[in-house]
């Protein structure tokens, strides 16, 4: 395999790769926030609205490292660095 | 396949290329200025309101109480920003559902503007509450050895913010036309629904947590409203 077609197959692995295990942490920990809100909302009935837009935020905020992931992977699908590189390395040679 | 408005030319208002991204911010600016401007057409403050002043008096009264209970703070001071930030991503995200509305929120230049309006307005509120002194004591708050840790969340705080929105933005325009490409009828529908759903929140979200970084220093003394 020559370089161009090695970096654009292991660019489809690493997206794939980093979609996968970059949301997995941020799933658990919103699994984790939405059931420890669920059981503070059944014991504290009168605060539910505050629970529920503090929990809101925290979800965002959890999310973010998945959304990381998410860019990364698009940049590595549509604008890669490495497979820009080595096409003008190999137009120029 | 990459959905990116900033490159994305509409057409040239003499010979300034105007792209996707600010053309649906002029529509989405439009739609909030006709908005504004139905609400306050007859205004008034008997019994009889009419429908649309009621329902931004809705609105404004949910996010005055929302201010309230995240800031303990006078909510007419964070209101004007932080309203002015929920309309315009909530009307720009519930337009996608028409077709070819290209969001602005979906490109990462609108998003970064509006967290460098948040960024300026978190000094001008700490200073306003406490002082510059107050202000500056936020960045050494538990000890002077955390003071590279605070100022790098300064910034990574509000970058975060605009990453956030971008990237939710942009996710749910690429799937549904990923999707549209091997699914053309009905199931990507579906997902614009989702999509409704996430781009409400994400407009709750973001002016909330404007606001949350805007009040985060406080006044000294705790906010009594008057009756």
């Amino acid at each position: 395999m020559d370089a161009v077609s090695l970096i654009g197959a292991f660019s489809v692995l690493a997206a794939g790769l980093c979609m996968g295990i970059g949301s997995l942490g941020s799933a658990i920990g919103e699994g984790n926030a939405a059931a420890s809100a669920l059981q503070a909302m059944a014991q504290q009935p009168d605060e539910a609205s505050r629970i529920r837009s503090t929990l809101f935020v925290t979800m965002a905020m959890v999310e973010t490292t998945a959304l990381y992931a998410l860019l990364i992977s698009f940049l590595t699908f549509y604008a890669n660095p490495f497979w820009n590189y080595a096409i003008e390395a190999a137009s120029t040679k | 396949m990459f959905e990116n408005y900033d490159t994305l030319i509409i057409f040239h208002f003499f010979d300034i290329p105007i792209n996707a991204t600010i053309f649906s911010s002029w529509i989405v600016m439009s739609v909030l200025m006709l908005f504004s401007f139905l609400a306050t057409r007859f205004l008034s403050d008997d019994i009889q309101t009419s429908r649309w002043q009621t329902l931004m008096e809705m609105v404004v009264i949910w996010l005055r109480k929302e201010i309230k209970e995240t800031s303990n703070d006078n909510p007419a001071k964070y209101l004007g920003l932080g309203l002015g930030l929920f309309m315009f991503i909530l009307v720009s995200n519930f337009l996608t559902i028409i077709p070819w509305f290209r969001p602005p929120t979906a490109s990462l230049s609108t998003t970064i503007a509006f967290a460098l309006v948040v960024f300026c307005a978190i000094p001008y509120h700490a200073i306003q509450n406490a002082g510059f002194l107050g202000y500056l004591k936020k960045f050494i708050d538990p000890s002077p050895i955390m003071l590279p840790m605070n100022l790098f969340s300064e910034f990574a705080s509000t970058f975060s913010m605009a990453l956030r929105l971008y990237g939710n933005m942009l996710s749910g325009v690429m799937f549904a036309s990923i999707l549209t490409s091997f699914v053309p009828l009905i199931l990507p529908l579906s997902m614009q629904v989702l999509g409704l759903l996430t781009g409400s929140i994400q407009a709750y979200i973001f002016a909330l947590l404007a606001i949350v970084y805007m009040s985060n220093v406080g006044p000294s003394l705790p906010y009594v409203e008057e009756n």
